[in-house]
């Protein structure tokens, strides 16, 4: 793909150049500092914690269902899925099962979250390459998707969404029509999107070929979520460990063939389309009944330990929490964070890539400093 | 002695600062026609709030450059660093001295030509004037004393040169069918020939057209001055009225591009098939069509594509750019040359 | 937030009961009208009425066998311990590496097993090679401020891509001790041993470039740890010094000087 430089006269020494951490196309506080020769990027370190708020800590403080709010600001762009990981972990340790209706009502809320999450990546990634019209067409749905979630719960970004033991609030009249509406019209936006961008030769010539990361590769680095599954590896938590009745669902899971940024595009832009499915039964097959189970006024867990995890649009997001014998509060809990693990990856995806193709790998990472840096 | 002093003195005189004074009007303009189109395309309005509909939003923007401080880094070399926009500014002023608007006219008496002058080099003059602006970005990248202005200086001038070999080839493509360098002589060539030349030599226009977006610096050659790119482009350290001559440089540049694009392959101020539909053209329903409006039709049409382009299209990465300038357009040139002068020798005898 | 339907039958009649014809006036206007004081005996006569309803109610239930309810009406079932060495995957490190499994434990699902910290690698080794858990999900610690076998546990959890098995190691750890670092197994533990340094101050032996990730280079704590007060200490950033005085930065209110506040900001 790209042109080798034969060695010449006019080499000069590696430049150590520090990109961010403000930058506009570096998603959040991120710096990378690069080590380039020329053009070429000889060593890429990311270094983070510029937005690190001590959420870990803080949740050894609060009561069970406190944490629920600490955990939207973590990834917050999609904040109803840090909910759900928070939830489903809890449900695990004090043993709780959720009635169906709230498990539904909580599938739609991460499916409508995991779009609202892959239209912002859709438009950062898009506009980092230099197309600037996807943004506002993508912004455009996932206006009509913060929405929804308003006439939710009130609240367009950091949601506060779930309950552990289901869904904190009945569905409002008229929200199952709205969605419906928007879940018919959804697959004509994803084909405006894949109009503009997927068989369009410079979109190509920018992703195909870059940062390429091999099976192997990503199993030993860590990579969960689409990193993981544009490299062919076909694993998706809501298949293999099920939570929230996912194991009722009919979906797909995309995955890319070669490992680099055009086939974790497609992957993406498949899953939106899965999701789309998914809205679509879950729509389908809501079934009536109570939406929170019940449990005690005040939670107490016993002494042990639970990991749960939630496959959240950027990959594996986990909580692993500990307590103690009748605490009300988690005794240590601790946040797996997909983009974390998958930015650890990135000096080995871009050394020996050009610059203007760090952006492109950071965009195709998906990664969220809240997240990263909790 | 007067009619020579009229004609050649204070016609031209007139002329240039009527095509000064609406130029500046027209490119200030420009940068509002480009949000508010762009804007369509993206499903949103545009600058609304200045003025009725926003159109008062140009003169927002010029007031607000004028007042910008005018910021000179400490250690850049401040003379080429004053130097440099002007080197980029100055040069796309120059070349409407020889580009045609339309028929000539007569004014209380006085015979007016629609160009300024009508040099026999004219296409020649316009690629070498227009060249001198590299010196303006490579002066302005290395004067700022920033190692990033410098790289994207280098860069952008890289791209430039490299673009111009194809343009001058299918800028030679029509030559071959005019016969003349003189820009009224091809639109005149074109009237001759009944047809625009962008239908025999529609290959060289498609090249003509993408060099022609690679010069001027827009989407999807704009990576020298994309603000998602580590290194900002020469005219990082620039700001108001200094930022200002860049910043109308690169509208200019594009007016200059459709222009040239216009009068080379798309009949200059000639309505479609001037001698075919002559009948058409004359009658009294459309004899009022000034041939200016014509010429000013096609150039907007220029201008949308150009805005289009940037709605549209990804950026290139710098190494594909080169190569698709030095691998694909310049062979592609040379053999679209091949083929207008094989062609021309046959239809010409 | 909403109230749920109150499916629960066992709320005893609520109903205040008023001596027949009792303050008429506030009936149905809301529970700031007085009740009417009670006799004792109509408080008899009341509690009496209540256990009969009680064993009614029980009577009817022995009765009629009631259908079992679905799991989210009834109490959740908190999860057991279990012991888990019969596991196969414990059983097979339990042969492959001596004295590797100190306890194995099963609770909510997950398999946990307690090793020795300096058998880290030998162990991480045989469970990805021979068991093929290759993929290392997490890797965290916890502090348990005093306990004798170690303040620490350090936490790994793995995954087994073949049948989705996952199998968490818990090693017990020292203060003063270091633990083997296992980026030479799974070279995602990079970042994520950086972070347990960064936050409890355990250092990994063998890490390629242990640096703090998460505070910045100079942070003079570990923020994880308990002993490190969630509002922060001093960390020595004299940015304002006219605001906060040398060696000060979030202080906590106890150690205010007496009476005297602290200055607010840059002039009031």
């Amino acid at each position: 793909m790209t042109d080798q430089r034969p060695p010449s006269l006019f080499d000069v020494e590696e430049m150590e150049v520090s990109f961010g951490p403000q930058h506009p196309a570096t998603h959040g506080v991120l710096r990378v500092q690069l080590k380039l020769d020329g053009e070429r990027i000889v060593d890429a370190k990311p270094i983070i914690g510029y937005l690190h708020r001590g959420t870990e800590k803080l949740f050894e403080t609060m009561a069970f269902p406190q944490c629920i709010p600490h955990t939207d600001r973590m990834d917050y762009v999609t904040s109803a899925t840090n909910n759900q990981g928070f939830c489903v972990a809890m449900e695990k340790l004090l043993g709780i099962t959720i009635p169906p209706r709230a498990a539904y009502i909580r599938m739609m809320l991460a499916e409508l979250q995991r779009l609202a999450s892959h239209l912002v990546w859709l438009a950062t990634h898009a506009i980092d390459l230099g197309a600037i019209t996807p943004f506002f067409y993508t912004f455009r749905e996932r206006d009509a998707i913060l929405d929804l979630f308003e006439s939710y719960c009130g609240a367009r970004l950091t949601l506060n969404t779930m309950k552990i033991g289901g869904a904190p609030f009945e569905l409002p009249d008229g929200w199952v029509e709205r969605c419906s509406a928007l879940v018919d019209a959804f697959p004509g936006h994803i084909d405006e999107y894949e109009e503009l961008l997927t068989n369009n030769r410079i979109w190509k010539r920018r992703t195909i070929g870059v940062g390429v990361v091999s099976p192997e590769d990503a199993i030993d680095w860590g990579l969960t979520g689409p990193p993981l599954r544009g490299s062919g590896v076909r694993w998706d938590i809501r298949r293999v460990f099920p939570y929230d009745r996912y194991d009722e669902i009919e979906f797909e899971i995309p995955i890319g063939a070669n490992g680099d940024t055009y086939d974790r595009y497609l992957v993406r832009i498949a899953e939106m389309r899965q999701s789309v499915r998914i809205l679509r039964q879950c729509l389908d097959r809501l079934p009536e009944g109570p939406v929170m189970a019940k449990i005690p006024k005040v939670l107490r867990a016993r002494d042990g330990m639970a990991y749960g995890s939630v496959e959240a649009p950027k990959g594996e997001l986990g909580y692993f929490i500990v307590t103690t014998d009748k605490a009300t509060e988690p005794y240590r809990c601790r946040v797996r964070p997909p983009s974390f693990v998958n930015l650890q990856m990135l000096p080995e995806m871009v050394r020996g890539h050009l610059v203007a193709d760090l952006v492109a790998v950071i965009g195709t990472l998906d990664i969220v400093l809240g997240e990263i840096d909790r | 002695m007067s009619e020579v002093l009229i004609r050649y003195v204070v016609v031209p005189f007139i002329q240039t600062l009527v095509i000064l004074f609406s130029l500046l009007g027209i490119v200030a303009y420009l940068t509002l026609l480009e949000r508010k189109v762009l804007a369509w395309m993206q499903a949103r309005i545009g600058p609304n709030r200045v003025g009725p509909r926003g159109l008062l939003q140009p003169i927002a923007d010029v007031f607000k450059l004028f007042a910008k401080e005018d910021l000179v880094p400490s250690r850049a070399e401040r003379f080429v660093f004053v130097l440099a926009p002007m080197l980029i500014f100055a040069p796309s002023f120059l070349v409407w001295a020889v580009i045609p608007f339309g028929e000539s006219f007569t004014v209380a008496g006085v015979q007016v030509d629609s160009f300024i002058a009508d040099i026999n080099i004219a296409i020649l003059f316009v690629l070498g004037v227009s060249s001198i602006a590299i010196y303006g970005i490579i002066l302005g990248g290395w004067s700022s004393n920033n190692k990033f202005s410098l790289m994207g200086g280098l860069r952008s001038a890289a791209q430039l040169v490299s673009y111009e070999v194809p343009l001058g080839f299918a800028v030679v493509s029509v030559l071959l069918m005019a016969g003349t360098l003189s820009l009224v002589g091809i639109v005149e060539a074109q009237r001759e020939a009944g047809i625009w030349f962008f239908l025999p030599g529609i290959l060289g226009f498609g090249i003509y057209f993408i060099c022609g977006v690679a010069e001027t610096g827009r989407n999807p050659f704009d990576l020298p001055e994309a603000e998602s790119e580590l290194v900002g482009g020469y005219h990082t350290e620039y700001s108001g009225m200094k930022f200002a001559f860049f910043y109308l440089a690169e509208y200019m540049n594009m007016l200059v591009v459709s222009s040239l694009a216009v009068t080379l392959f798309f009949g200059g101020w000639l309505p479609p098939f001037p001698n075919l539909l002559a009948g058409l053209w004359q009658s009294p329903l459309l004899s009022w069509i000034p041939p200016f409006a014509w010429y000013l039709v096609k150039v907007l049409a220029f201008i949308f594509l150009y805005i289009w382009f940037r709605a549209t299209f990804p950026r290139y990465r710098f190494d594909q750019l080169m190569s698709v300038g030095w691998k694909w357009l310049i062979p592609l040139s040379l053999a679209n040359v091949l083929l207008v002068g094989i062609g021309v020798l046959i239809l010409k005898g | 937030m909403s109230d749920n339907e109150k499916t629960t039958p066992d709320h005893a009649p609520a109903a205040p009961g008023q001596p027949a014809g009792a303050a008429p006036e506030a009936a149905g206007t809301g529970a700031d009208a007085p009740r009417p004081a009670l006799t004792d005996d109509e408080k008899a006569a009341k509690i009496a009425a209540a256990k009969a309803k009680a064993e009614a109610a029980k009577a009817a239930k022995a009765a009629a066998p009631e259908e079992p309810k679905p799991p989210w009406e009834a109490k959740p079932v908190t999860p057991e311990h279990q012991d888990a060495s019969a596991d196969p995957d414990v059983a097979a490190l339990a042969a492959a590496v001596d004295g590797a499994v100190l306890a194995a434990d099963s609770f909510a699902g997950d398999v946990t097993v307690t090793i020795p910290a300096d058998r880290i690698v030998e162990i991480c080794r045989a469970l990805k090679g021979d068991r093929g858990f290759t993929f290392l999900v997490d890797l965290t610690a916890i502090d348990w401020l005093d306990r004798e076998q170690g303040r620490f546990d350090v936490v790994y959890w793995m995954h087994r891509f073949d049948d989705s098995k996952r199998i968490r190691l818990v090693a017990a750890l020292r203060e003063e001790s270091s633990i083997a670092s296992v980026t030479g197994v799974w070279r995602t533990a990079n970042w994520l041993e950086r972070e347990v340094y960064d936050m409890f101050g355990i250092h990994f032996e063998g890490h390629p470039a242990l640096e703090r990730i998460l505070t910045w280079e100079g942070f003079n704590g570990h923020p994880l740890r308990k002993d490190f007060p969630v509002e922060g200490i001093d960390t020595g950033a004299a940015i304002y010094p006219d605001v906060y005085p040398p060696g000060g930065g979030p202080v906590r209110p106890d150690e205010l000087e007496s009476g005297e506040p602290k200055a607010e900001g840059k002039g009031d």
